[in-house]
C-alpha cells in the first residue's frame, strides 16, 4: 500500500501548489473527482478477495480521508488569505478627519444668562421678560424716579423721534432692565387680586438695555440681568445669602470675597453695590463692581399695587457681560458685539 | 467731588491711615473712587534763596548760582532754567536727593565747576505736568524747610463718587460731618462770625416765587480789590479740590462752596437797578450766561432779576452782563436757598452743567445760608478788603423737616437682623440726629442738610449704613416650595439656540441700533412714518432701530470675510422694532422676537472627503424644517426686497406666516461685495418655541405597500400646488407620498419635468389586496394627469 502513501502526499504537494480557489477544485478532481486516482482505487477493491478487500478498504478510506482533510486545510488557508488581502487593501487612514459638519456654538453672553437662569431656577426663579422700547413711565416713573429726578442723570438715556422729527416723549430705549419688574408687579397684582394673599413673586429677568455711552469699557447697547423677590418676610439679610450662593455657584468657586457697600438707587432702600474679589488668578484681590441691588422701594411695590406693610422684596441688577468676561478670562466688551467668528467660536 | 486730605484733617482727624480711611468711606456709601498722592516720592528738597547768579564761563545757557539752603554756608550750584535771578526762592534738591523718575542728585562738576545739587521746577517735582522754568516760591518762604512740608505735599487728593441722595458730602463740612459719625472722631468745624455792617448799602430782596426760592441773603460789599492776590493756601486747597484758581473774588465763593457746601454768587452791584428778585423766567426772556451761551428760558426756570432785567439763571449760572470782573469794586453776594424741584434738570435741559446746579438740585442745607454769607463776607475783606453792608435776608417757608417713624421691629424685619433698640439709638445719636424715643418707636427730625430722610426705609438705610453692610448676615433664604411651571407645548428659547448651534450655526448679537441704509436694502424701509428714528443716536450709522436682523447678519459676514473665515454660519434671536399703533404693551411699537441665520461659503467644511459644492437655498431649508420637526412647514414664493425674487419663500406654519427664506438680492450681494450669495432666513422666535404635546395614533401591525410612480409635468408646475391639488382626492390608504428625484433632461420634453415618488399605503386594520392598491394608484395618476396636464413616464 505504498501507493496510498504516494498518492497522499502527491495530493499535499498539489493542493500546497495551487492559490487560486478554482483551480483548487480542478486538482481535487485528479484525486477525488470520478476518475481521480482514489476514486479508481474504490472502484478497484470489487476485484479483491473479501478477506483482502477489508484492510484495503480501510487503508484507501484513510487516504481518502488524508486527501479531504488536506483538500479542506488548502480551502480554508486560501479563503483566509484571500480575506487578509481584502482587508489589507480595505483598510483605512482613520487618521483622516471626519466627514460631519461642525458645531456652531451660543453667544457667551447666551451662555452666562443660561447659566444664571438655571441657577435661580434651581431656587424658584421664573424668567420675565419686556419691552426694549419702553415707556418712560416703566423706566423711570414706576421706579420712583420721577421726571428732573437727578438719578435721571445717572442713565444716559435714548430717545426716539416721532415721524415728524419732535421727541418722543413717552417712549425711550430701556436704560435697566428694572422695567421689567414694574411690568411684572402690576401684571401679578391683577392676575391674584382675587387671593387674600398674594403669591410671591420670584423671577428673574433678562435682556439687552441701552445707554449713551461708548468707550473700551462701555457699550451702547448690552446685557443686564434684573431679579425680583417679593414675599411677606424676605429681608436684606436673604437678599445677601442670595447674592453669595450665585456667584459662589457661578463661579464654581468658594476663592472668593463678596461685599455689599451703601449704594443709592431710586428704585431700592437700603441700596447696596455688589464688589467680588478672587482670591487667586489674574484679578487678585481686586474688588470687582458687579451689582446694584437693595431692598425694593416702599414707592415701587404701592405703585404696583403691593401693600408695602405686608410685602417686602428685594431686586438687583447683574451685568452679565461683566460676569461673561469674569468667567472667561474676556478682556474686552466691544468682542462681544462684533460678530467675530475668531472669538465666539471659542465658547462653542 | 474731590478735595485734600489734609483740608479734611483740619475738621476731623481720626487715627487712621489714608487707606483706612478711604476703605471706611466707600463702606458708608462715599465710594472712594480715587485715592492719590498729590505729589511722587522725593526727598532732600528745601527752599533755598538764590543770593549770586553768574554766567558760565564755558557755557552760554548756564548760570553759576549761589545759593542759601538754610545751612548757613552758601553752595555752589550751576543751573539752566532761563528764569534764575538772585533774590528768587526756589526748590533746592540737595546732594543726595531722589527726584520723580528715579534721578538722583550728586555732587558733580557740569562743565568744569562744581555744583552741589540743583534748583528745581515744578514738572522736576512731579507736581506739574508743565513747566517754563523754576518754580518761584513766594518772597516769605522759610529757607531751609522741606519743600514737602512748605508746599504740604504729603497730601492725598480723595475722589468721591457720591450718589444723588447724598448731597450733605458735597463739602468739606459734610464729608467731615460723615467721618465723624462713621470713626466717632472728634470734629473741629469752621466757627464762622457774623461780619458787623460798617456801611448802610442794601438792596431790597423780593420772593415772587416763595415756593422755588423761599430763603435768600443779599448783602452789598464796597471798595473791594478784586485783583488782590488769592492766598496760596485757598488756592492750594480748590486746586486740589478740581478748581481752578481764577481770582481772588471768584476763588472765594468757590471756596466756600467746598468748604460749607452752599453755592455762592457775586453780582457786579453797579450793573443791579433796584430790588433784586427771585422770580420765574417771563415768556421770550433770554440771558447770555457766563458760559458765553445765549438761553431762550422756559417759563419753569428760577431767574434772579433786578427791577429791569435778568440777572441770573438761579443756582445754576450767572450772567455775563452783570457778573464780576477784575475791574469791579462792588459787590452784591447772594447766598440762597433754591428748591431742589425749581432747579432739578434745568441745567441739563439746555446742555450744560455747572458746580451750583449740581448741588441745589440734589439739595443744600438751608440752615447754612446765614452763615456761608457771613464766612465769604469775611473771607473777600480779608483777601481784596472792603467794606460790608448789612445781610438783607428775605424768608418764606423753608422745607418742612417732619419727624420720621422708625419702629425697631420693621427695622429688623427689613433688614433680617435682630437689632434692639438700644443700638438704634446709638446709632441715632451717632449721627447726631435728633430723636424722641418711646420703647420700640423712634421720631426722628431730620437735619436740614439731609434731604433723602423722609420715609421709614430712609431711617432703615441709615442703620444699615452705619451698622455696616458687611455685618448683616447672609444665611441661605427660606421659601415655601412651590414647583416652577414647565410648560410642554413650550420649548426652552436655549433649546432652540443649541439646535442652530449644533447644525453648524453660531450665534452672535448685533445691536438693535443700525444703518438708515440697512433699512432701506433689507426692509425697503425709507418713509419717515414707518423709520424709528433715535433722538439721540451716539453715530450715524447706528440712528434707527432695526426692523429686520439681515443687515446685522451681512455685515457680520463681512467682517469674517475680510478676516479669510470662508464658511460662515450665523444666527441671532433679537427683537425687531415697527412702528404699530396697536402693539402692546408698549403703545405704538410692536418689538416681537426674530430668529434670524445666515449661510454662506461651502455646504460643508472644506476637506479631503471632496464637497465643494456651495450652500443653497435647500441646505438652509433643510435646516429650518429640522429645526420644526415634527411640525410641517409650507413655503410658497415670495417677493421680498432683501431676497432673490427667484429665490425666496414664505413660511408657514399651520398656515401663518412665521417668516421668510432666501438668497440675498444680487443687487445687494454686489453693493456689499460678497463673493457669492449668502443663504438668509428670519422667523418669529415664539412660533419656533412652540410645539405640539404629542398625541398617540395606532400603529399598523400589517405591512406597508410601496409603489414608485413616475410623472412629467410642466416645469412651472411647484410641488407643493401639486400635492396640495391631491388633497382629498386620493385614496384614505395612501399614508405618504415622498418625492424622491426630479429630472429634467434628456428623455423629457423641453419645459417639462419628471417627478418620481414613492408612494406609502397601508391600513391598521388589514393586509391590503393588489386590487385595491392598483385601484389607489389609479386614482392619483388620473387626479395627476387631470388637475396638472401630468403624463406618466414610460
Amino acid at each position: 500500500m505504498d501507493n496510498l502513501d504516494q498518492i497522499v502526499s502527491e495530493a499535499k504537494a498539489a493542493f500546497a501548489a495551487i492559490s487560486d480557489p478554482d483551480a483548487l477544485e480542478q486538482v481535487k478532481a485528479r484525486f477525488l473527482g470520478k476518475s481521480g486516482q482514489i476514486t479508481e482505487l474504490l472502484k478497484g477493491l470489487g476485484k479483491l478477495p473479501p478477506e483482502e478487500k477489508k484492510t484495503a478498504g480501510a487503508a484507501i478510506n484513510v487516504a481518502k480521508t488524508a486527501v479531504e482533510t488536506a483538500l479542506n486545510e488548502r480551502r480554508e488557508a486560501i479563503r483566509k488569505a484571500a480575506l487578509e488581502a481584502r482587508l489589507a487593501e480595505e483598510a483605512l487612514d482613520v487618521t483622516l478627519p471626519g466627514r460631519a459638519e461642525v458645531r456652531g456654538g451660543l453667544h457667551p453672553v447666551t451662555r452666562t444668562l443660561e447659566r444664571i437662569e438655571s441657577l435661580f431656577g434651581s431656587i424658584g426663579f421664573e424668567v420675565a421678560d419686556g419691552p426694549e422700547i419702553e415707556e418712560d413711565f416703566f423706566n423711570f416713573t414706576a421706579l420712583n424716579t420721577p421726571e428732573d429726578h437727578p438719578a435721571r442723570s445717572m442713565h444716559d438715556t435714548f430717545y426716539l423721534q416721532n415721524p415728524d422729527g419732535t421727541l418722543a416723549d413717552k417712549v425711550l430705549l430701556r436704560t435697566h432692565t428694572s422695567p421689567i419688574q414694574a411690568r411684572y408687579m402690576q401684571a401679578h397684582v391683577a392676575k391674584f387680586a382675587h387671593l387674600e394673599r398674594m403669591p410671591e413673586i420670584r423671577i428673574i429677568a433678562p435682556g439687552r438695555v441701552y445707554r449713551v455711552d461708548s468707550d473700551a469699557t462701555h457699550s451702547p447697547m448690552f446685557h443686564q440681568v434684573e431679579g425680583l423677590w417679593v414675599g411677606e418676610n424676605v429681608s436684606f439679610a436673604d437678599l445677601k445669602g442670595v447674592i453669595a450662593d450665585f456667584l459662589k455657584s457661578f463661579f464654581e468657586t468658594d476663592d472668593l470675597t463678596v461685599r455689599f457697600r451703601p449704594s443709592f438707587f431710586p428704585f431700592t432702600e437700603p441700596s447696596a453695590e455688589i464688589d467680588v474679589a478672587f482670591m487667586s488668578g489674574a484679578l487678585k484681590g481686586r474688588w470687582l463692581e458687579i451689582a446694584g441691588c437693595g431692598m425694593v422701594h416702599p414707592n415701587v411695590l404701592k405703585i404696583a399695587g403691593i401693600d408695602p406693610e405686608k410685602y417686602t422684596g428685594f431686586a438687583f441688577g447683574f451685568g452679565p457681560d461683566r460676569l461673561t468676561m469674569l468667567r472667561y478670562g474676556v478682556n474686552d466688551l466691544r468682542l462681544f458685539f462684533e460678530g467675530d467668528l475668531r472669538f465666539l467660536r471659542q465658547f462653542a | 467731588m474731590k478735595f485734600s486730605e489734609s483740608w479734611l484733617r483740619t475738621l476731623v482727624d481720626p487715627k487712621l491711615t489714608s487707606e483706612e480711611l478711604s476703605h471706611l468711606l466707600t463702606m458708608a456709601g462715599l465710594e472712594v473712587e480715587e485715592l492719590q498722592p498729590v505729589a511722587p516720592a522725593f526727598t532732600s528738597v528745601v527752599v533755598a534763596q538764590v543770593l549770586e547768579v553768574v554766567k558760565h564761563p564755558d557755557a552760554d545757557r548756564l548760570n553759576v548760582c549761589q545759593v542759601d539752603i538754610g545751612s548757613g554756608t552758601p553752595q555752589q550750584i550751576v543751573c539752566g532754567a532761563p528764569n534764575v535771578a538772585a533774590g528768587l526762592k526756589v526748590p533746592c534738591a540737595l546732594p543726595g536727593a531722589e527726584l520723580p523718575g528715579d534721578f538722583r542728585i550728586k555732587v558733580a562738576k557740569v562743565r568744569g565747576i562744581e555744583s552741589s545739587g540743583m534748583l528745581c521746577s515744578a514738572k522736576e517735582l512731579g507736581i506739574a505736568e508743565e513747566a517754563s522754568g523754576l518754580l518761584i516760591l513766594p518772597v516769605d518762604a522759610p529757607v531751609g524747610q522741606s519743600i514737602r512740608q512748605y508746599l504740604d505735599l504729603d497730601d492725598q487728593q480723595f475722589e468721591l463718587k457720591l450718589t444723588p441722595n447724598r448731597a450733605d458730602c458735597l463739602s468739606l463740612l459734610g464729608i467731615a460731618r460723615e467721618v465723624g459719625a462713621i470713626t466717632g472722631a472728634a470734629t473741629c468745624l469752621p466757627v464762622v462770625q457774623e461780619v458787623p455792617a460798617s456801611i448802610a448799602d442794601q438792596r431790597s430782596v423780593v420772593l415772587d416765587a416763595p415756593d422755588a426760592c423761599p430763603l435768600y441773603c443779599g448783602r452789598v460789599i464796597k471798595d473791594v480789590n478784586a485783583k488782590a492776590p488769592t492766598p496760596e493756601w485757598m488756592k492750594r486747597r480748590l486746586e486740589r479740590s478740581g478748581i481752578r484758581a481764577i481770582s481772588a473774588l471768584v476763588d472765594v465763593t468757590n471756596y466756600v462752596m467746598l468748604e460749607l457746601g452752599q453755592p455762592l454768587h457775586a453780582f457786579d452791584n453797579t450793573k443791579l437797578n433796584g430790588a433784586v428778585h427771585a422770580r420765574l423766567a417771563r415768556t421770550d426772556e433770554k440771558l447770555l450766561l457766563l458760559n458765553e451761551q445765549t438761553i431762550a428760558v422756559d417759563s419753569d426756570v428760577l431767574m434772579i432779576a433786578d427791577d429791569a432785567k435778568p440777572l441770573a439763571m438761579a443756582g445754576i449760572m450767572g450772567g455775563e452782563e452783570s457778573g464780576i470782573t477784575l475791574e469791579t469794586t462792588e459787590l452784591f453776594l447772594e447766598s440762597a436757598f433754591f428748591s431742589p424741584r425749581a432747579i432739578a434738570g434745568r441745567a441739563r435741559r439746555y446742555g450744560f452743567a455747572s458746580d451750583a446746579s449740581h448741588r441745589f438740585e440734589r439739595g443744600v442745607d438751608f440752615g447754612g445760608v446765614r452763615r456761608a454769607m457771613e464766612r465769604a463776607t469775611q473771607l473777600i475783606l480779608d483777601v481784596c478788603g472792603g467794606q460790608a453792608g448789612p445781610v438783607v435776608e428775605a424768608r418764606a417757608e423753608l422745607p418742612a423737616r417732619t419727624p420720621v417713624r422708625l419702629r425697631t421691629p420693621r427695622a429688623e424685619k427689613v433688614l433680617g437682623l435682630p437689632l434692639g433698640s438700644e443700638r438704634i439709638a446709638a446709632l441715632f445719636k451717632g449721627l447726631a440726629l435728633s430723636f424722641e424715643q418711646n420703647g420700640d418707636d423712634f421720631l426722628v427730625t431730620p437735619p436740614s442738610w439731609r434731604f433723602d430722610m423722609e420715609i421709614e426705609e430712609d431711617l432703615i438705610e441709615e442703620i444699615a449704613r452705619l451698622y455696616g453692610y458687611d455685618n448683616i448676615p447672609s444665611p441661605a433664604p427660606q421659601a415655601r416650595l412651590a414647583m416652577m411651571p414647565q410648560p410642554e407645548a413650550q420649548r426652552p428659547a436655549y433649546r432652540i439656540r443649541q439646535m442652530l448651534a449644533d447644525r453648524g450655526y453660531q450665534e452672535v448679537v448685533n445691536f438693535a441700533f443700525v444703518e438708515e441704509a440697512w433699512e432701506a436694502d433689507f426692509a425697503a424701509r425709507t418713509a419717515e412714518a414707518d423709520l424709528i428714528r433715535l433722538a439721540n443716536p451716539i453715530a450715524s450709522q447706528m440712528a434707527v432701530m432695526r426692523s429686520s436682523l439681515f443687515g446685522g447678519l451681512v455685515a457680520n459676514l463681512v467682517t469674517n470675510l475680510k478676516r479669510k473665515q470662508g464658511r460662515v454660519r450665523l444666527f441671532e434671536v433679537g427683537r425687531t422694532f415697527h412702528r404699530d399703533a396697536q402693539a402692546a404693551p408698549v403703545s405704538g411699537f410692536r418689538q416681537p422676537w426674530k430668529l434670524a441665520g445666515l449661510a454662506f461659503g461651502n455646504a460643508l467644511p472644506e476637506g479631503w472627503a471632496g464637497g465643494a459644492r456651495k450652500v443653497d437655498f435647500f441646505d438652509v431649508k433643510g435646516d429650518i424644517e429640522a429645526l420644526f420637526a415634527p411640525a410641517q412647514l409650507r413655503f410658497e414664493k415670495l417677493q421680498h426686497p432683501a431676497l432673490h425674487p427667484g429665490r425666496a419663500a414664505r413660511v408657514l406654519l399651520d398656515e401663518q406666516d412665521i417668516g421668510c427664506l432666501g438668497e440675498l438680492h444680487p443687487e445687494w450681494v454686489q453693493k456689499y461685495d460678497l463673493p457669492n450669495a449668502p443663504v438668509l432666513f428670519e422667523l418669529d422666535f415664539a412660533a419656533a418655541k412652540a410645539v405640539n404635546v404629542p398625541v398617540y395614533s395606532e400603529v399598523s401591525k400589517f405591512p406597508p405597500v410601496i409603489r414608485d410612480l413616475a410623472i412629467v409635468v410642466d416645469q412651472n408646475v411647484a410641488l407643493q400646488t401639486l400635492l396640495d391639488g391631491l388633497k382629498g382626492q386620493i385614496s384614505g390608504l395612501i399614508r405618504d407620498i415622498q418625492l424622491f428625484d426630479v429630472y429634467v433632461g434628456k428623455g423629457v420634453p423641453e419645459n417639462k419635468k419628471s417627478l418620481a415618488f414613492r408612494i406609502v399605503m397601508q391600513d391598521t386594520q388589514r393586509t391590503l389586496q393588489d386590487s385595491e392598491v392598483d385601484a389607489a394608484m389609479q386614482q392619483l395618476v388620473s387626479c395627476f394627469e387631470q388637475a396638472f396636464g401630468a403624463q406618466l413616464r414610460a
